[in-house]
């Protein structure tokens, strides 16, 4: 048979998947632009042109800026302690004579798979005024108890340490696939030359996972930015909405203030800072030196 | 018998320092583990206490409250109707999902085609993209199309999965020789029975991964099921453990007994797949690295 006859089965097989891919993921993207320029009834549905209006009021509103400050004091909180704690977690694994690997492993990777209610609502109970479990201890150890859901900062930490709980352990695994893809060869010849354990972090491994540690980087700010479920679950009313990241906005404009036009158009503004910010993360760590580790000169200049 | 000697005193100290060193590494690593058990330790203790001591006292040991607070959970919310929904969706979804992102990986892996390029190119930029901006016009669009409070909208949109696609089709390029695809034609098999008898058992290891991580971001899901399902009936699991916290009024006794019920089937899942999940993240890991 031939290929040509054959081919024609391949759009048989690839229908399905494409028909719902246009339907439910391609159509709502544009759908969403659409309603976006528009004000939309909630009680009817019906759409009604208003051009930029809800750009215009999105980026002029002080609480659209202060969602996106929230997100990401939020983000920075939680991904800074987690991906160092991920990554020296992962390099002492690596070591030959550590023993507990797997069982660890497990341990420190199981949150991730807990359900954000469940999160959400352990958490905000643990750290909940007065009877909470960590104010309990606190007030046992003779330490003041402490509000969190009523201090904005606090609050915010409570968050990033939930965050960081759940994802820590899933980024063990990542850094440990990727170190595991370094030669040993690389490091024994290190050995042969006199490197130490130092000299190996910073000169073989760091360089050799870079690029597993640019999609880290890049998908978690992806990822964080989008964060949700622990904003909403976590506390139920935090002072100045302090812990209100840009998707509960964007929810709370849409689905509790119903104007979906106006959520319509904070989707996009999201979408756009989303992208900014994966852009920069990129360029920023891109590398620019060469397979020789020399920093790359400027152009023009000579080597 | 070795003696010890000028040269050794200085291998025991440096030995002396390298057990030190193992130690607090041992140490470093068994707090966070602890650190991290202590929230599920909580949930678990707490469960088992009433409201009054969870809020008045540290509790160390468990109580015998257990019963009586999943008796008040029960009074809050249908749990075993919404631990039926959550499956009967996360099931559903999970088997609709694999077998057609299996078949689009199929034919990304095994045919040429006019346009292949150009389709996997925008599976590949799809990835990329932020889910959000289509949380508006799915909503619209559900409400345009009556499917309002069903389980459909949580259910046939996830066969969109472009990283599943991606993931067969990467597999299938690995593990499948055309040669026996050209031997099964010559057989004179149906391109269908060689998809169903060749391609899916060769990929059966990636189909289950795939699956149980299907499975878990169902079970898992929040936001979705929060905005298309209205009535009470159908509530997933999620929703009703959430809601419980808005109907009780603070009694944590019965909160935390709806969290531990929300884990344990994940308990039990990850007994049995702890392995494979590590290795999917890994896979992961391995095609963007």
């Amino acid at each position: 048979m031939s290929l040509k006859k054959r081919a024609k089965y391949a759009y048989f097989f690839l229908l399905p998947f494409f028909a719902i891919f246009l339907v439910f993921s391609v159509y709502p993207i544009f759908y969403s632009l659409f309603i976006s320029f528009s004000k939309m009834d909630p009680l009817s549905g019906n759409l009604s042109f208003v051009g930029l209006e809800n750009y215009l009021r999105l980026f002029t509103s002080d609480f659209f800026y202060k969602s996106i400050f929230n997100t990401l004091i939020i983000w920075i909180m939680s991904i800074i302690p987690q991906l160092t704690i991920a990554f020296i977690l992962a390099l002492i694994m690596q070591n030959k004579w550590f023993r507990g690997r797997s069982i660890l492993r497990n341990v420190y990777y199981f949150p991730n798979l807990v359900t954000s209610v469940t999160i959400g609502l352990l958490f905000g109970s643990m750290f909940s005024y007065p009877g909470g479990a960590i104010n309990n201890v606190m007030s046992a150890l003779g330490v003041d108890k402490v509000d969190f859901q009523n201090n904005q900062m606090l609050a915010r930490v409570v968050i990033a340490i939930a965050i960081c709980w759940k994802n820590f352990g899933f980024n063990i695994i990542f850094f440990t696939a990727g170190l595991n893809t370094v030669p040993k060869e690389v490091y024994e010849a290190a050995e042969v030359d006199g490197a130490n354990e130092w000299h190996k972090i910073t000169k073989i491994t760091l360089p050799l996972i870079r690029p597993i540690l640019i999609y880290v980087f890049i998908t978690s700010i992806i990822g964080g930015l989008q964060m949700f479920d622990e904003s909403k679950l976590v506390f139920t009313h935090v002072p100045g909405d302090a812990t209100t990241t840009m998707i509960k906005y964007l929810y709370d404009s849409s689905f509790v203030r119903l104007q979906f036009g106006y959520g319509a158009a904070a989707s996009y503004g999201i979408f756009i800072i989303i992208t900014i910010f994966s852009v920069f993360a990129f360029y920023v760590s891109k590398d620019r030196s060469d397979e020789y580790g020399r920093k790359r000169k400027r152009k023009g200049s000579k080597i | 018998m070795k003696t010890v000697t000028k040269q050794s005193a200085e291998a025991i100290r440096s030995s002396a320092i390298k057990h030190v060193l193992h130690a607090v590494i041992y140490l470093f690593a068994g707090g966070i583990a602890i650190t991290t058990v202590i929230p599920f330790a909580i949930m678990l203790i707490s469960s088992t206490h009433d409201t009054y001591d969870i809020v008045a006292q540290i509790n160390i040991l468990p109580g015998n409250q257990f019963v009586r607070n999943i008796q008040r959970l029960t009074q809050f919310a249908n749990i075993k109707q919404g631990m039926l929904n959550s499956l009967f969706i996360a099931i559903v979804t999970t088997f609709v999902q694999i077998y057609f992102t299996a078949m689009a990986g199929y034919a990304f892996s095994k045919f040429n085609f006019k346009g292949k390029n150009f389709l996997f190119g925008v599976v590949l930029v799809a990835m990329m993209l932020p889910g959000q901006i289509s949380i508006i016009g799915s909503y619209k669009q559900i409400q345009d199309m009556n499917l309002m409070d069903s389980f459909i909208p949580l259910i046939i949109p996830s066969i969109a999965d472009c990283f599943a696609v991606f993931f067969y089709k990467q597999f299938l390029d690995g593990s499948l020789p055309n040669e026996m695809i050209e031997a099964a034609i010559a057989d004179g098999a149906k391109e269908i029975t060689i998809f169903h008898k060749i391609a899916l058992p060769m990929i059966a290891p990636a189909l289950v991964t795939e699956g149980v991580m299907n499975f878990i971001g169902s079970w898992n899901s929040y936001l979705k099921p929060l905005i298309y399902l209205t009535s009470k009936e159908k509530m997933t699991l999620p929703l009703m453990i959430a809601s419980v916290r808005d109907a009780s009024h603070a009694d944590f006794g019965a909160q935390y007994v709806g969290m531990v019920i929300s884990v344990i089937p994940l308990v039990v899942l990850f007994v049995f797949s702890s392995r494979m999940i590590m290795n999917n993240i890994s896979i992961g890991s391995a095609i963007k690295g």
